[in-house]
């Protein structure tokens, strides 16, 4: 079966991020997103998920490289300075071109 | 000792002992989403039989008080913290801490000292305005905007203030005939569901621990010092207004507390460049603590004195 390349961009940050995360992806161009409830832990600490100010949300969205790569710039720009933040996008292939 | 407090204790021994003890989040969540209803519902249902002229220039009183408590606490934060972080705290003090109250209003049942049974709808009303003043000092001298809009959404519908409005509310409309059938759930179950989300609290608090370490004496001298200056305060102003003692010791609590629901959320959004580490650190790890051990009878002992007996 044919794929299409597209790029996934994932988001792994606070939980008081998710309604901002999800308009920048919205205003940039996605046109769909997956939120995950995470915990981890990185060179400051662990975010354990406990209660309210420790959780810790993954939003993947796959989307063409160009939208992908403007909404991270904002994203870094715009919350990497003072929250607690992880981006990478991966190459995927996907089945139905029009949906993303 | 107050049972709930030792459940406290049992989650703060278990996560300085790194056990795998461990409540699931959805418990977390439930427990809190009870506690908040029930601590509402039980207002409403005897806020409904007061005259609003006895409860309003409370109501508006207590306001003042969470709003003037920010302003008190800056400027000693600012002698030592950047004003992002001082105002953070700030904000964190002058909002409330429901579970504190739980605690506070079931050690005066326990110690049999009446107070006024409309005391949630001061705990609603406190929740928000030392929160709105703490971004004020914030952004003060700032050229960012604040976006109210998003932030009055925050503060009034998130969880917290939405839970006890909600259930006073129907508290409120529904009356002690339609409390009855849902009595059971709502009021005999609450001391039980209380102690263990004091448990939840005790491991959460206990996880604080390095924070506090890292902010060093100064932060820890203020999670001490301020609830015994802000209660003294509140059983003042609950003194002026009138309250019972068992009234003056609650205002006292709520004055004494730190907020960590509405208030870390808020602060996250509103003034981002404020370490949560520090402000979540001393209000959890060093306040709470205290006041569920040493504060809260302290704050009887206060309104007592101002109450003359």
């Amino acid at each position: 079966m044919q794929t299409h390349d597209r790029k996934m961009l994932v988001i792994i940050g606070e939980a008081a991020l998710e309604k901002s995360l999800v308009r920048d992806a919205r205003s940039f161009g996605a046109h769909g997103y997956t939120i995950a409830d995470v915990r981890g832990g990185g060179e400051r600490g662990d975010r354990e998920a406990r209660w309210e100010a420790d959780r810790s949300i993954e939003m993947k969205m796959i989307c063409d490289a160009a939208v992908a790569e403007k909404l991270a710039q904002h994203v870094l720009a715009s919350y990497a300075p003072n929250y607690a933040l992880t981006l990478f996008t991966a190459d995927v292939g996907v089945f139905r071109p029009q949906k993303f | 000792m107050d049972p709930v407090v030792l459940f406290f204790l049992l989650g703060l021994i278990a996560r300085i002992a790194k056990s795998d003890l461990r409540l699931p989040e959805s418990l977390y969540d439930a427990l809190a989403i009870y506690l908040l209803l029930a601590i509402g519902l039980k207002g409403g249902v005897q806020l409904a039989q007061q005259p609003l002229a006895t409860v309003l220039p409370q109501a508006l009183a207590a306001i003042a008080l969470g709003a003037c408590i920010p302003l008190l606490a800056f400027p000693i934060l600012r002698l030592k913290l950047a004003r992002a972080d001082a105002a953070s705290i700030a904000a964190h003090y002058g909002s409330v801490s429901v579970v504190t109250f739980a605690v506070a209003t079931s050690f005066l049942a326990a110690q049999s000292v009446a107070t006024e049974s409309y005391m949630p709808l001061i705990v609603a009303l406190m929740e928000a305005p030392g929160i709105v003043v703490g971004i004020v000092l914030a952004r003060t001298g700032s050229a960012q905007r604040i976006a109210w809009g998003a932030l009055a959404h925050e503060v009034l519908f998130g969880k917290s203030v939405l839970l006890l409005l909600g259930g006073l509310a129907i508290g409120a409309l529904i009356g002690p005939e339609g409390m009855e059938p849902i009595a059971p759930l709502f009021t005999d179950l609450f001391k039980g569901v209380l102690a263990l989300f004091l448990l939840e609290m005790g491991l959460v608090a206990g996880g604080q621990i390095g924070d506090l370490k890292r902010a060093g004496p100064f932060l820890t001298a203020f999670g001490v010092g301020a609830p015994l200056a802000f209660g003294l305060l509140g059983a003042l102003v609950g003194h002026l207004l009138g309250l019972s003692v068992g009234g003056a010791a609650v205002l006292a609590a709520l004055a004494a507390s730190a907020s960590y629901i509405a208030a870390p959320t808020a602060m996250r959004i509103a003034v981002p460049e404020a370490n949560p580490a520090l402000s979540i650190g001393v209000a959890l790890g060093v306040t709470f603590p205290f006041n569920l051990f040493v504060g809260i009878p302290v704050y009887l002992h206060y309104a007592r004195w101002f109450g003359g007996s």
